[in-house]
């Protein structure tokens, strides 16, 4: 075992930390949040040019080809700075997607675009990742139609869905045209394709996805049927927002530490009550078991061992929710009225947890998933 | 021991509910129960509809306007209110100051100010917390310095709910700097109409406003609206900090949570069932209808205890503690049955990115959730009723 990081990650990790301590801060962030694009564009230049946008980029491609262990870093920095860039979205995801699932001419139709971030690709699928089994509709379906495809149907809830150039959609096939699964790259301004947008509670942008009759070209298709290699993505995808949600928790600690040495009350620091270090020390267990299995999702993410990844990507999401939630709301509370404002950070952070619990199927479900795996006979711990 | 209604509480129990069926106007109850941000005219429409029945003030004696009902009665009042749907009686005027003037103030303050609050012509506001005094709220530092027949009130008050539409604010000062902190404190009534107030709205993480910052320059006030003694002012203060905890114990609200709780399980899917038929989430459910059940009984022994006492005793910090933690579990739990459908939310965005109104109504639940945080900080956080407890019931 070997827990820590080469040079090379860690000095990612810290460019990356100076350029948003630098550029995004409180007041940055909020003007972005209000701004009618709800992104910087200015800021997503400063990625692609620290290399961030090329780090699930293969280097035939151009791409710094990071990996799980450089990705889980900077979404650590980015949770720690809560940015509301599509970088989960379109440098972690749907980079990946074309980065594994697509033929080489369409590699090099996209991924440098993507690197250089002229290009925000938004992966549409069922954002519950399967294991929520919670009734939000995605009924999407795929049609062929001579040399196209004919979309029909609709996506709930796509995070930055409003920003993205492209949309990579899955889509069931319709019997008469094959089987499985298809992802389609659409433009989002097809012919037939309607954003239905949004803010969400962690101030994000987002969309409602409708299709109606969308057609796309043949070469549009990614890969074959994705049934399969899909899941992946969305295994690697989630362990990202495990990173993420560690720097939201990291900040959000930390604060709330240094607000009980810094308030007074009753001539003393609020952290000298020893109702509140007994607290305080809760939330750093929380923590630090919620790091430990931030760091076992992104070791077991790339994994092919579908099962065992799956397990590990389930127990990552459980342990990390709970975490979300005591830390999130102790938070809130041991900075009184305060940290009810809107003003202060810790409301916003909380926020950002809150997205996490349900973002990639609940803590809930994922229990759930986790449980159903003790049916099978003879199953030794992950 | 006999653990029912008896004939002429369930009599009068059903009396309350047909007043409330034939009275409580349907757009005010379809807000409350939609859970929508409320409406200050609701609060003060539905005072005066009280009020012309001659239950304006359930919980005063009748020789001040109100029902003089027994305690038991109050609570079946509250409950089938709650129940109905109507909004919450503004408890500032009925349930903090009244006491406090009922018990310490001079016939002409009770005589002046009581109808006023029954009839619902002044809302009262609350100036007790400082940026400052939270928690340790006998370290306040707002001065009042005398002036012939006036104090000068200069300084700063925090969190104070709903003060954008009050007439009145009922405010603790210092009067004395040099005592200790308990002993140079007195208790003002200010008409917020007085020049040199400012009110500034503070913006709370779900986006709503309902508390605001106070600022006092050299404002005058009359020595007559003093109450009570100079410098004795925490006496009242902590007068009525034991009727603002037992009035926090609404029983109602959190059945009426619970049964809504228990729609919307219907109506959410899993693996296409309801949540209802699931049965983890059905057991969470169970186990907060037992907790309110088992809290009602509490509450009930306690306001039985209390019926020949003036004032609510330490017993308040449970009740307090105990409906905070039910109320925030529920939301939680609601929370819980929308899951990814708590996303979409709509306060402070620009207004291009309205959700659309299937999820409208769900991002009230997600509202909800958010503002009710606040439960467990405010009327005295719950880490402080537990050193109440500590202190005062366990003597510790
Ligand atoms: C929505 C809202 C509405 C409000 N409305 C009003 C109103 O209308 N009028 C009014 O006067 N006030 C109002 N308040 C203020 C409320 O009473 C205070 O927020 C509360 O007393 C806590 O004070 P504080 O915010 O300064 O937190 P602090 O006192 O700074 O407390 C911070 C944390 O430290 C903990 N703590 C403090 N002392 C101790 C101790 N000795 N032992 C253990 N833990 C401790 C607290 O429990 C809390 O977790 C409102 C507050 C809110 C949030």
């Amino acid at each position: 075992m070997d827990f820590s990081f080469s040079d090379e990650q860690q000095m990612l990790l810290d460019s990356t930390r100076r350029l948003l301590t630098d550029n995004y801060s409180v007041q940055q962030r909020r003007q972005i949040i209000s701004s009618p694009e709800g992104y910087s564009r200015s800021i997503w230049r400063q990625f692609s040019e620290l290399g961030l946008l090329g780090l699930n980029i293969p280097a035939e491609e151009g791409g710094l080809e990071g990996g799980a262990i450089s990705t889980l870093l900077v979404c650590v920095a980015m949770g720690e700075a809560l940015i509301v860039e599509p970088y989960m979205s379109s440098a972690v995801m749907a980079t990946r997607a074309i980065a594994k699932l697509s033929s080489s001419a369409q590699r090099s139709e996209w991924l440098p675009r993507l690197n250089s971030g002229t290009v925000i690709a938004v992966l549409a699928h069922d954002q519950t990742n399967g294991a929520a089994a919670q009734a939000v509709f995605d009924d999407t379906v795929a049609a062929r139609s001579q040399n196209a495809w004919r979309l029909q149907g609709r996506k709930a809830i796509v995070y930055h869905a409003p920003l993205a150039d492209v949309l990579l959609i899955s889509a069931k096939l319709d019997a008469a045209s094959g089987t499985g699964t298809g992802l389609f790259a659409v433009p989002r301004d097809a012919p037939g394709l309607r954003l239905e947008a949004f803010t969400t509670v962690d101030g994000q942008r987002a969309a409602d996805i409708v299709l109606e009759n969308v057609e796309v070209p043949d070469h549009a298709r990614i890969g074959g049927d994705v049934s399969a290699t899909l899941p992946m993505v969305l295994d690697y995808g989630a362990a990202a927002l495990c990173s993420e949600a560690i720097g939201v928790l990291d900040k959000l600690f930390s604060m709330t530490v240094e607000y009980c040495r810094a308030r007074v009350q009753f001539g003393q620091p609020i952290g000298r009550f020893q109702a509140l270090q007994h607290r305080m020390a809760e939330m750093l267990m929380h923590l630090e078991q919620a790091r430990s299995m931030a760091y076992l999702a992104a070791f077991w993410c790339e994994s092919e061992e579908a099962s065992r990844r799956a397990a590990v990507l389930s127990g990552a999401k459980v342990i990390i929710g709970r975490a979300a939630r005591f830390v999130g709301q102790q938070a809130i509370q041991l900075h009184g009225g305060m940290g009810m404002t809107d003003e202060l950070m810790v409301g916003h952070y909380f926020k950002r947890l809150l997205a996490f619990e349900v973002r990639f199927g609940s803590t809930e479900s994922h229990l759930q998933e986790y449980a159903a795996r003790f049916l099978e006979p003879d199953r030794d711990g992950l | 021991m006999y653990l029912n209604y008896t004939t002429e509480q369930n009599r009068f129990r059903e009396q309350v509910r047909l007043f409330l069926r034939a009275n409580l106007p349907e757009d005010i109850r379809d807000r409350s129960l939609n859970g929508e941000e409320r409406v200050a005219e609701d609060i003060r429409r539905w005072q005066r509809i009280l009020h012309a029945q001659g239950w304006g003030a359930a919980s005063w004696p009748k020789e001040f306007g109100g029902t003089g009902w027994s305690p038991i009665e109050r609570y079946l009042f509250d409950l089938e209110c709650a129940l109905a749907g109507a909004p919450p009686q503004l408890p500032f005027g009925l349930k903090m100051v009244a006491p406090v003037l009922m018990r310490f103030g001079n016939p002409r303050q009770q005589q002046y100010f009581l109808p006023r609050i029954l009839s619902g012509e002044h809302w009262w506001c609350q100036g007790y917390s400082e940026p400052g005094a939270g928690s340790d709220l006998a370290s306040l530092k707002t001065r009042a310095v005398r002036d012939g027949d006036y104090y000068v009130v200069t300084g700063q008050k925090a969190w104070n709910t709903l003060g954008q539409n009050a007439d009145w604010i009922f405010c603790l000062v210092r009067t004395d700097p040099s005592a200790k902190p308990q002993r140079g404190i007195s208790f003002l009534l200010i008409d917020m109409r007085a020049p040199g107030i400012t009110v500034k709205p503070t913006t709370l993480l779900d986006g709503t406003q309902e508390v605001n910052e106070i600022w006092f320059d050299n404002v005058r006030v009359p020595v007559a609206n003093r109450v009570g003694e100079e410098n004795q002012g925490w006496t009242y203060a902590k007068y009525l900090l034991g009727h603002e905890r037992a009035n926090i114990a609404s029983v109602g609200t959190s059945r009426r949570q619970l049964r809504q709780l228990q729609r919307i399980a219907a109506t959410q899917l899993r693996h296409g069932v309801p949540l209802l038929r699931e049965p983890r989430f059905r057991a969470r459910l169970a186990q907060l209808d037992i907790e309110l059940t088992a809290f009602e009984i509490t509450t009930l022994r306690v306001i039985a205890a209390d019926e020949n006492k003036a004032a609510p005793g330490p017993e308040a910090s449970i009740l307090k503690i105990k409906a905070t933690e039910i109320l925030q579990q529920i939301s939680e739990l609601m929370l819980d049955a929308i899951g990814i459908q708590a996303l979409p939310f709509s306060a402070a965005v620009p207004p291009s990115s309205v959700p659309r109104s299937e999820w409208q109504h769900l991002s009230r639940i997600t509202a909800q959730y958010l503002n009710f945080r606040k439960l467990s900080i405010y009327g005295g956080s719950n880490e402080i009723q537990k050193n109440i407890i500590a202190h005062l019931i366990l003597d510790l």
